[in-house]
């Protein structure tokens, strides 16, 4: 990959640890909160469904963790494994590709 | 002889190539004793065809690196008290490069990846007026001044992980050097530095996991001097000069 696009992989590797890093707090919380509350999957899904808020945070930690994931795997997979190059590039695009249409379908049905 | 200067330490030397092995040798303890004092009394006293490398004995050239009980260490520098344990020392030449002969590591690819770190001075287009004055309390200054007194040993490489993962990738010491440079306000291609490092052959695959400044003799930090380096290349790439 030339130096520009790595150096966008890396920024972008930058941003998208510091928007998961709260994201996730939020997530455990929240996790937390509804089984402590003893809520129903009805009841989650009658406070997060039409809602904005739910809808951006999910679908702004689901953009994240597949631009995160992705980026990540392909960095692991370079250093212990001899696969490198163009061919894990793109299996990384299509993982990234794979993981949002798999989390927006599941924000989606949330909201 | 006393008591104390008869003791012996067990020596097991690396011999051969990259397929050799250990050999014990058994050689006299001394007060004050270098790493190097041992090699040194083994191809003397013992062995003529061992191969090692060293130059000035005091920790200037960088020449007498190895792998000592397991880890990378100026030879001349390291006394044997504060590493032998029990008596015991393993010497090896240093990880990540190939085995010449016993001691001896090939470290042309390290060399080689100065080169493609572009870690050389570039001078500017036109002749200086006079002489640069760069005030040693300006922060570029310092920053290069932090990293220029590399002595070229190769430990930081043969500490790196990365290096050992990733065969391409450029290492603590040619990114340390890149960095001097960069920071370098008379150097005529400050930006070039950063295009030959930028990538994930160069500043963008550590993972600032410190071994390299863990292991330097001379204390630098070449994981701040990449962190810069980062810093810079991103800092380059929103200014679209990249
Ligand atoms: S901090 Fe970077 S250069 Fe230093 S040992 Fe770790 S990966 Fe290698
Ligand atoms: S940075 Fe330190 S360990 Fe690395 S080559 Fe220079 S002096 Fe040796
Ligand atoms: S012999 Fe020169 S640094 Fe050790």
């Amino acid at each position: 990959m030339s130096a520009k696009t790595e150096t966008l992989v890396w920024l972008a590797q930058r941003i998208s640890a510091m928007v998961l890093a709260p994201l996730v707090l939020v997530h455990i919380v929240t996790v937390i909160y509804a089984i402590r509350g003893g809520l129903s999957a009805a009841e989650i899904l009658s406070r997060t469904q039409g809602s904005l808020f739910w809808g951006g945070l999910y679908g702004l930690f689901v953009l994240a963790a597949a631009i995160h994931g992705s980026i990540g795997a392909r960095t692991v997979i370079g250093e212990m494994t001899p696969w490198r190059g163009r061919s894990l590039d793109a299996a990384a695009v299509a993982f990234a590709v794979g993981l949002m249409a798999m989390g927006f379908r599941a924000v989606g049905a949330l909201t | 002889m006393s008591e104390a200067t008869m003791r012996e330490l067990e020596v097991a030397v690396w011999r051969g190539g990259d397929s050799g092995g250990f050999v014990t040798y058994r050689v006299p303890e001394r007060a004050d004793q270098t790493v190097l004092d041992v090699v040194t009394f083994i191809q003397r006293r013992i062995d003529p065809t061992l191969a090692y490398r060293y130059s000035c004995r005091v920790g200037m050239c960088g020449s007498c690196a190895m792998t000592v009980n397991g880890r990378p260490r100026w030879t001349c520098r390291t006394h044997v008290a504060t590493v032998a344990k029990g008596g015991r020392l393993s010497l090896a030449p240093l990880a990540n490069m190939p085995v010449i002969r016993d001691l001896v590591a090939d470290m042309t690819e390290f060399f080689d990846k100065w080169r493609r770190a572009k870690g050389r001075f570039v001078p500017a287009k036109e002749s200086p007026k006079g002489f640069a004055r760069v005030p040693p309390a300006d922060p570029k200054r310092r920053a290069a001044d932090a990293g220029i007194e590399c002595i070229n040993c190769g430990i930081c490489y043969a500490a790196c992980d990365v290096v050992r993962w990733n065969p391409d990738y450029l290492g603590p010491a040619a990114l340390n050097r890149a960095w001097t440079l960069y920071n370098d306000v008379r150097d005529g291609d400050r930006l070039g530095h950063l295009l030959a490092v930028a990538g994930d052959a160069g500043c963008h695959a550590c993972h600032s996991h410190q071994n390299c400044m863990e292991f330097c003799p001379k204390g630098l930090n070449p994981t701040a001097s990449i962190a810069g380096l980062k810093r810079a290349v991103a800092g380059a790439y929103l200014k679209g000069e990249l």
